[in-house]
Order: structure tokens, then C-alpha cells, then sequence
């Protein structure tokens, strides 16, 4: 077991830390102050090729591994939690299941400009009733013809009215399952501005809140028939598949912010002075930084495993990383959430202004223990493939 | 189109310079990076490549660990990497190393030759234009805009209150200013492919017409007689003026102290 | 060939548009103490176009003979004729030391040059002096005397070499341009003008100068002023910035500011110093009601000399500051302007 990088890694996490500090980082107090969706380095990061890191070069990928793709996300949001959250949306929740699940038409047409970044992507399963119960889904898809019509809405859609390519649920059916009727789920590729699809309110959030989301509302919405994504009423495994890796985009995030409070926490102790010396000379600080480290360390660990466990997936599909995923994003939302709460108390007053960046991350943080499955979710998850 | 970017490998100083307790420069600490100057010269180059299809090659004289560099400009891409590396070859001045730099270059076949102005670490300026003096080529050192229209490079050569347009057949140098053109970033894809990539390695018996008495340390006629560590600078006097009218008067001491005025 | 047939101090007088730059009367006043610690002469080496007739200000700024290549090819600097020219006169006239200033043009010669006669060059120097080298004798290694010491900062400042060229005449340097003191000029000094033509001959080397476009543009650059007066919030509104222009026009500097006042909306974010800024290296560097936040002192602590003034005593930036003055701003800055006025209009 080795613990040290290799030179691609190191490089990469280099040009993400980069583009992060450059790019990102100068946008960030803005984007959160005016819920402005940061479109210009979006598109920076798509001619960069941050928006196919693990996509082959075939599709129009980078051909990179899962961890270079947490580890763009992971440095993204040290300095901008929304920037994070738009390429782990874009990348693990769209790009992800119709690489996995897509057939090669599919591919070519919706694959490869979301991999080159022409065109950005977004992922419908939540519903006003069906957030954690992917069962109370309402939204309702029908054969007709060559085309499926799609009526119902989506909520809290991040990259909502920002993304071109959207992968949908609806249910198409009802299906026995040890005599228990229930919903049949597929899933759908919806291209942005057809007919019948349009946006619902946007939601003005406490964090993240550059991130574009929307409510989607699907009126008579026609699809052609082949944009079904899989197996029709294969729906729920896609969606458990894609939130498994989607998790590990969330942890990523969260390791990040985590991170970014830590060093920004780390410099201002430095520098703050009180009673005559910096805040850091006093044993109160330095255990809790030591703390705060330490478990940011820890969620890295588990992260980074989590990258790698899929990794082998995508290498030998028959391995599971449902575990390692949950563990990862449980762990590392409930570091982020404890790290940037030290982060603002060790700030003082500071801490509680918008002037200084903790403030936001703290903010942010909180969406990491909810979104792609709250920790409770998580904990599910994980004691289930204990006690299976 | 063949293009050379010759590029150097730098401690970076950005976010400060770090010092050893003894107050001597710790290198160690310092990330090593791509000069800037020189990375403005890569840009200019991969731009060229992006017009014209030119192949570029980059090549870089340092320790084995400079091949970082040289995999860097891979990854924003470059297309070949050349690392010059010689124990024989270490101590240098501008000199020594302009001489084994164009013997490493009477190797290769180029059009156009491009270098950063200076190094952030030597400041010196001279490595460009003596490489050109030993291929017996034109220069054109900081250049802040850049132009090839044929087998002619038409630069702009910034002075300090101008800039002329000058005109030079190819083969030629040119030394890049930072200001040429913002570097653009590696790419993920572009890393994977750096890692795998070869980077050809030369050392003293690869370098063409060089002779044994113009390398190295030895070869260098310039030689360091004192070379410290300035500690970094201090404070220095604070006063607390009676009157704004005294301290007035101590500023304009000191300042004809310094012949500012 | 041996060192000893290298005599005399020269200078590159560089001139543009048929005007001496300030740079080679500077060179002249430092060539001139280093001639007369060599017991030797100061030469002018002039280059251009119909510029015979500036000799006479080379003679009273300290230069003993003056060499003049006079040429068509040589009416606007290109590196090859000038290099041709300059390395001509080095072969020709064998001189010991050979000084160029660290400008956008030496720094383009010099190095051309001494590849060419295949000497060392040292750059940007800030000092120049007259020693042993090794500085102390070593046994059983030979100590050369009388050799030029040749004193320059590398790395951004941070670090600095003495060096020598023991073995190699000309012994060559480009100067920083402002670090030497130029003489007081001697009314009616006049100077051997010697006339020297090696002969111009275009090849590929010589390259077209399509055009000529002089700056015009009145968007200041900072990082090239001599002399920053830099404001921070302290000096509480756009308006009173004036006081800092009044001071920086009669240094003939810039004035420059930190990232407070460009939050604040007061000034543009090209003139902002520091981190998310620029990186200046003025010769003086005036922070004025800056409190000198690492971020601000990361770009201006390579400054020459550092002046702050503040009204709080504990300010940070008065531990990077070479003088410190406490005091209001408001008071002392106006006043300082008119004192520097005064001084300079008694000189």
C-alpha cells in the first residue's frame, strides 16, 4: 500500500490548485453574494478539459482516473464550493450514467460534447415527494409512438437552468417485486429547450448558492424513444449507481471546503494578534487546529479510497464501492460542517463577516451532509452492507 | 515549422522567498517551476503550433530533476522534450551555458528558437542572445508580441519608452517578456500523457562542437569571488516625530542622504 | 594574447534619437573611480548615426577620449550592427573594463557582445569596485590584483554575488541603470574624439525595423517607476490622493496604492501593490497610511528604500520600512512636497 502520489497526480492536483487560486478563487465572494452562476470559468474549465477527466479520449475525454476528477473537485472547492458542486454535478450525475449505461448512438451524441465541455449537464431524480424515497417519484413517463411523453417536475436540480444535457427519471410502469407492486423507474436523456420541458422557481439557498438551482417542470414533454437510458425500469439501479459515484464527487467537495477553512484558519491565527502574540501561540488554538486537521486527513483518506474502489470498478465492474462511497461523503460532510464551524469560531468576530471566507465555507459546508443522500442515508447505506 | 523553446527550471518566489533559521535562502521549501518568462515563450511557441501545425520541441539544461519542467510544457503541449543533464555541465555562468546550450541545439533542426527575456532566479538576460551569438543567428530579445508570415518572424521589441517592429528571416531567436502572452494551463489528459511520454537525455558527449574549455564550471569566465544570502530586510529606523514639520525634515535627509534628491 | 595589453575603462555611451541616456554619464562617473584606482583612462564608446557631435557632453560627464562609430546602419539600435560596432572597438582597442548599462538595449548588446569576443559578462550590477581576487589569498593558488569586483542581487534581491573575470579581458558588466552617480559636468571639458569605422556589411543578422512606435499611452506602468508613492485606506478618500500626486510630481514618480483602495472603488486595479496586485521594485517606495498586510509587503518589500508613514505606531508596515515616520499624514505629506520642492529648486 503505498501512500504517496505518483507524478500525474501530483501534477494535476498542480493545475487544479492553479486554475483554483486563478480562476475560481477571485469569483467566489461574488458568486455566493449574488447567486451568480460562474459561467466564464465554467467555460475556462471546459477548454481545459475539467469536464471529462474520466472520460476516454475516444468520447473526447481527458482519459484521466476517478482520482484526478476528485482531486479537480477537491481543490475547486477550497477556494469556491459552487465551483466544485458544478463539475461533480456535470461529471458524476450526468456524464457518468450515460457512459456507463448509454448505448454508443447515445455516446456520440450526448457524450462526447459533455465530455469536451461544449455542453454542460444536470441529473432529475429528486421530486417534491420523493427525495430520499426514490419511490414516491411522480413524475411519469409514457410510450407514445416513437416518443416518450414526460409530465411531472423535478426540484433542487443543481446546474438547473445552466445545464444543456439532463438525465431524467420517470416511472413507466408498475412491476411485482415479492408480491409487492411497485413503481417501474427508467431513466432519459432530456436535451435543454424541448418542447413542454421548461424552469420552475429557483431556490435562493443558504450555500452553494452560485450553483443554478431550479425546479424542472415536464408538461407533454416529447422525447424520441431513444433517448431511454438503459433498460427501460432499470431506472433505480442507474440512479443507485449514479449516486454512489456521485457521492464521491460530494465528498470530494466537502473534503475541499474543509481544507480551504483549515488553511485559511491556519493563516489568520498566524497573523491575528492578540494580547501581545498571534492567536497560534495559544495551546486552545494549536489543539484545535490540530483536531481540525487531523480529521480532514482522515476524510481525505477515506475519499481518496473511495476514488480508487471505483477506480477497480470501472476497470472490473463486478466490485462494489456503494461502502466506500457513503463512508466517504458521510465522513467528510460531517468534517466539513465541524471544520468550518472551528474555522468561524477561531475567526472571533471575523469569522462571522462575509469579508472573511470562513464564513461562506461554513455555509457551504452544510449542504455536503444533505444533498446525493443526507448522512442518515449514508448510515443506511453503510449498515446495510454490514449486516447483509 | 520547427520551433525551439528553450525553458529553465526555477525555485518559485511567488508567496515569498523562505530563509533557514541561519538566514540563508532555503531552497529546499521553494516549489520548483517553469520560469515565467519562459513559459511566455512556450504559449508564444504552442500558439504558432496552433496556427501553423509547427512541431515544438523544448529543451532545458539543469539537474535530472528539470525533466519536471520539460513534462509540464508536454502537458500544455509541447510535442518533444529534450533534457541537457552532465555533472560536468553544473557551475556554469551565462556563458558555459549558452555554449552548451547551442551545442545541444546544433543537434536538432529549427526555424525559429524562442527563450524567456530572464530567469527569476539569475535575472541575468544574457542566455538568449549568447545562444544566437554561438549559432551565429539573428536576435530579437523582449519581444511582447510575436508574428511569423512566411519564413519571417515580425516582432514587436519592447525598449523602455517604445517599441519597434522589427523584421528577421528565419532561422532566428527571439526572447519572450511575460507579458508576450498569458500561459495557458496543462490539461488533465495532457498530464497523463507527460508521465508517459520519453524525454530525450543528452549529456557533454551529445552536444555538437562544443569545445571541453567552454563548459562547466571550468569553462565559465566569470567566477563567484562572494556570494551571501542577503537576511531579509529588516526593520529599519522608526521615529516618532515632535512635529510633523521634524518629520518632514528627517525624510529629506535621508532622501539627499540617497541622492533621490 | 596576454590581459596585460587590455588597458583603460570603456563605456558604452548609449544614446537614442541622438540623445545621451542617462545610463552613460552614470558609467562614466563610476569608470571614472575606477580608472583612477587602475591609474588609468575613462573611454566613451559612442555608436550611432551623426552623433559625432556628442562627445563634448561625454568629456564633461568625465570621459578622457571618446570613440566614435559613426554609420548609417547604426541610426536605430539593432543588436547586430551595434554588436559588430561595440565588439569591433573591443578587438581594435583592447580594453580592460567594458561597462554597459543594464537597459533594454545593453541588456541586449552586452550579452551579443560578450559572446562574441568570448568574455564574461556579469549583469545588472549594483556596485563596482577595484580588488583581489580570491578576495583573500588561497596557498598555492594565485591571487590576481586590481581585478573588477563586480556586485549584483540575484533572485528578486534576495540573495547577492560579488563576481569577477579573472581570466578574460574585457572584463564586462551591464549597471543598473540609477545605482551609479554621474559627476557634476565640467563646463568646457574636452575629450580625444577618436574616429573609428569597422565597416557595415547587412547579412541575415541585420533585421528590418518596420516601425517605430513610441509610448503614448497614459495608462501608467508601476512596475517600471523609479519612485511609488502608495497610498492605502489611510488616506480616507479618492479625493485626497491629490496630496500624493503633489508628492510623487515634483519626485517625478507614480503613485500606486494597496488592495484597500481599490475595494474601495478609488482607484483602478492596475496601480494596486501586492499579492493580488503588482510586484513593484522601486528605487523609493512610499507607503502612506498603509498598514502593511503581508499581502501589500509581498509586493514591495524588494523596494530599494522604504519610507512609511502611519499614524499607528504598531502598523506592520514599519518592520519592512528602512524609515518609519509616526505621525498624520495629512500634515506631514504636503509638507514634505514642498520641502522637496524647495531642496531641489537650491540645487
Amino acid at each position: 500500500m503505498d501512500f504517496t502520489l505518483n507524478k500525474e497526480h501530483e501534477m494535476a492536483r498542480t493545475l487544479f490548485k492553479e486554475f483554483a487560486e486563478n480562476e475560481a478563487k477571485p469569483l467566489a465572494q461574488e458568486v455566493d453574494e449574488k447567486e451568480m452562476f460562474p459561467r466564464e470559468t465554467v467555460d475556462k474549465m471546459a477548454k481545459y478539459g475539467f469536464l471529462g477527466i474520466p472520460v476516454p479520449k475516444e468520447f473526447g475525454g481527458q482519459g484521466c482516473d476517478i482520482l484526478t476528477y476528485v482531486m479537480c473537485v477537491e481543490e475547486l472547492s477550497k477556494v469556491c464550493g459552487t465551483s466544485g458542486v458544478i463539475v461533480s454535478a456535470h461529471t458524476s450525475l450526468c456524464v457518468d450514467p450515460i457512459m456507463t449505461f448509454g448505448t454508443p448512438e447515445q455516446k456520440e451524441k450526448y457524450l462526447v460534447p459533455l465530455a469536451k465541455g461544449e455542453k454542460l449537464g444536470a441529473f432529475g431524480l429528486t421530486e417534491p415527494g420523493a427525495g430520499t424515497d426514490a419511490q414516491g417519484q411522480q413524475t411519469k413517463a409514457v410510450l407514445d409512438g416513437d416518443e416518450w411523453v414526460l409530465n411531472g417536475s423535478k426540484c433542487f436540480i443543481t446546474n438547473g437552468k445552466e445545464a444543456d444535457v439532463y438525465v431524467i427519471f420517470a416511472v413507466t410502469g408498475k412491476i411485482e417485486k415479492k408480491g409487492r407492486v411497485m413503481k417501474e423507474i427508467s431513466a432519459f436523456i432530456v436535451e435543454k429547450g424541448t418542447p413542454g420541458f421548461t424552469f420552475g422557481t429557483k431556490e435562493n439557498k443558504m450555500g452553494i448558492r452560485g450553483s443554478s438551482t431550479y425546479e424542472l417542470i415536464f408538461t407533454d414533454c416529447r422525447i424520441p424513444k431513444e433517448n431511454l437510458l438503459g433498460q427501460q425500469g432499470k431506472g433505480f439501479n442507474i440512479a443507485m449507481h449514479t449516486l454512489d459515484g456521485g457521492r464521491i464527487g460530494i465528498a470530494a467537495q466537502a473534503l475541499g471546503i474543509a481544507e480551504g477553512a483549515l488553511e485559511r484558519t491556519i493563516a489568520y491565527t498566524k497573523e491575528r494578534k492578540q494580547f501581545g502574540k498571534s492567536i497560534s501561540a495559544f495551546q486552545n488554538t494549536q489543539f484545535q487546529l490540530a483536531d481540525m486537521a487531523t480529521k480532514v486527513e482522515a476524510a481525505k483518506m477515506l475519499v481518496y479510497k473511495a476514488a480508487m474502489k471505483k477506480q477497480e470498478y470501472v476497470t472490473n465492474n463486478k466490485v462494489s464501492y456503494s461502502v466506500e462511497a457513503a463512508m466517504a461523503k458521510l465522513y467528510a460532510a460531517e468534517v466539513a460542517m465541524e471544520v468550518t464551524t472551528k474555522a468561524v469560531q477561531l475567526h472571533g468576530g471575523y469569522g462571522y463577516i462575509r469579508e472573511y471566507e470562513v464564513e461562506r465555507m461554513m455555509r457551504d459546508a452544510k449542504i455536503t451532509e444533505i444533498y446525493e443522500g443526507t448522512s442518515e442515508v449514508q448510515r443506511m447505506v453503510i449498515s446495510a452492507g454490514l449486516l447483509k | 515549422m520547427k520551433i525551439i523553446v528553450c525553458i529553465k527550471q526555477v525555485p518559485d518566489t511567488k508567496g515569498g522567498v523562505k530563509f533557514n533559521p541561519d538566514g540563508t535562502l532555503d531552497r529546499a521549501a521553494m516549489l520548483a517551476i517553469m520560469n515565467p518568462d519562459d513559459k511566455a515563450g512556450l504559449e508564444a511557441a504552442l500558439r504558432l503550433k496552433d496556427q501553423y501545425g509547427a512541431e515544438v520541441t523544448v529543451l532545458t539544461m539543469g539537474l535530472p530533476k528539470a525533466a519536471d519542467a520539460l513534462r509540464e510544457a508536454l502537458a500544455m503541449g509541447a510535442d518533444k522534450a529534450v533534457l541537457v543533464t552532465d555533472r560536468v555541465l553544473g557551475g556554469a555562468d551565462t556563458w558555459a551555458t549558452s555554449t552548451t546550450i547551442a551545442g545541444a541545439i546544433r543537434n536538432l533542426e529549427y526555424d525559429l528558437i524562442i527563450t524567456g527575456r530572464q530567469a527569476i532566479d539569475g535575472d541575468t538576460a544574457q542566455v538568449g542572445p549568447q545562444i544566437a551569438e554561438h549559432l551565429q543567428i539573428p536576435v530579437i530579445s523582449y519581444a511582447q508580441d510575436l508574428k511569423v508570415e512566411g519564413d519571417k518572424v515580425i516582432v514587436q521589441r519592447q525598449y523602455d519608452d517604445r517599441y519597434h517592429v522589427v523584421e528577421a528571416k528565419m532561422p532566428c531567436l527571439v526572447t519572450a517578456l511575460s507579458e508576450l502572452n498569458p500561459p495557458r494551463y496543462m490539461t488533465p489528459g495532457g498530464i497523463f500523457d507527460a508521465c508517459k511520454a520519453e524525454v530525450t537525455t543528452w549529456g557533454r558527449a551529445d552536444l555538437k562542437d562544443v569545445d571541453d574549455s567552454n563548459i562547466g564550471l571550468a569553462g565559465s569566465p566569470t567566477k563567484i569571488a562572494k556570494a551571501s544570502d542577503k537576511v531579509r530586510k529588516g526593520a529599519g529606523e522608526k521615529i516618532v516625530p515632535d512635529s510633523p514639520s521634524d518629520g518632514v525634515k528627517y525624510i529629506v535627509e535621508k532622501l539627499s542622504e540617497k541622492h533621490v534628491i | 594574447m596576454s590581459l596585460e595589453e587590455y588597458k583603460d575603462v570603456y563605456v558604452f555611451a548609449q544614446q537614442v534619437d541622438g540623445e545621451i541616456s542617462g545610463i552613460s554619464y552614470e558609467l562614466l562617473g563610476k569608470a571614472k573611480d575606477l580608472a583612477a584606482d587602475l591609474g588609468q583612462k575613462v573611454v566613451a564608446v559612442l555608436l550611432g548615426y551623426n552623433v559625432k557631435g556628442l562627445a563634448d557632453s561625454l568629456a564633461e560627464y568625465g570621459a578622457d577620449k571618446v570613440i566614435v562609430v559613426d554609420d548609417k546602419e547604426l541610426e536605430v539600435y539593432r543588436t547586430e550592427p551595434y554588436a559588430h560596432g561595440l565588439a569591433s572597438v573591443i578587438n581594435e582597442f583592447k580594453p580592460e573594463i567594458m561597462l554597459v548599462g543594464a537597459t533594454a538595449i545593453g541588456r541586449d548588446l552586452g550579452p551579443t557582445v560578450s559572446a562574441r569576443v568570448a568574455t564574461g559578462l556579469t549583469a545588472d550590477c549594483t556596485q563596482l569596485d577595484i580588488g583581489d581576487f580570491p578576495l583573500v589569498a588561497v596557498p598555492g593558488k594565485e591571487q590576481k590584483h586590481n581585478q573588477l569586483l563586480m556586485t549584483r542581487p540575484a533572485f528578486g534581491g534576495n540573495t547577492i554575488a560579488t563576481i569577477a573575470c579573472p581570466d578574460n579581458r574585457p572584463q564586462m558588466a551591464t549597471v543598473r541603470p540609477g545605482v551609479m552617480q554621474k559627476i557634476e559636468p565640467i563646463k568646457g571639458a574636452k575629450a580625444e574624439v577618436v574616429d573609428y569605422n569597422p565597416g557595415f556589411t547587412p547579412n541575415d543578422r541585420y533585421v528590418t525595423v518596420k516601425e517605430v512606435v513610441k509610448a503614448v499611452s497614459d495608462t501608467v506602468d508601476i512596475m517600471n517607476a523609479k519612485i511609488l508613492v502608495s497610498g492605502g485606506r489611510g488616506v480616507g478618500s479618492p479625493e485626497n490622493f491629490k496630496i500624493l500626486e503633489d508628492l510623487a510630481a515634483v519626485l517625478g514618480g507614480e503613485v500606486s496604492c494597496s488592495r484597500a483602495v481599490v475595494d474601495s472603488g478609488w482607484k483602478p486595479k492596475d496601480l494596486q501593490v501586492g499579492q493580488t496586485g503588482k510586484t513593484v521594485r522601486p528605487h523609493v517606495y512610499f507607503a502612506i497610511g498603509i498598514s502593511g498586510a503581508i499581502q501589500h509587503v509581498a509586493g514591495m518589500e524588494e523596494s530599494d528604500i522604504i519610507i512609511a508613514i502611519n499614524k499607528d505606531e504598531d502598523a506592520p508596515i514599519f518592520d519592512v520600512a528602512d524609515y518609519g515616520i509616526v505621525g498624520d499624514l495629512n500634515k506631514i505629506v504636503p509638507e514634505l512636497t514642498e520641502s522637496i520642492k524647495k531642496a531641489m529648486a537650491e540645487k
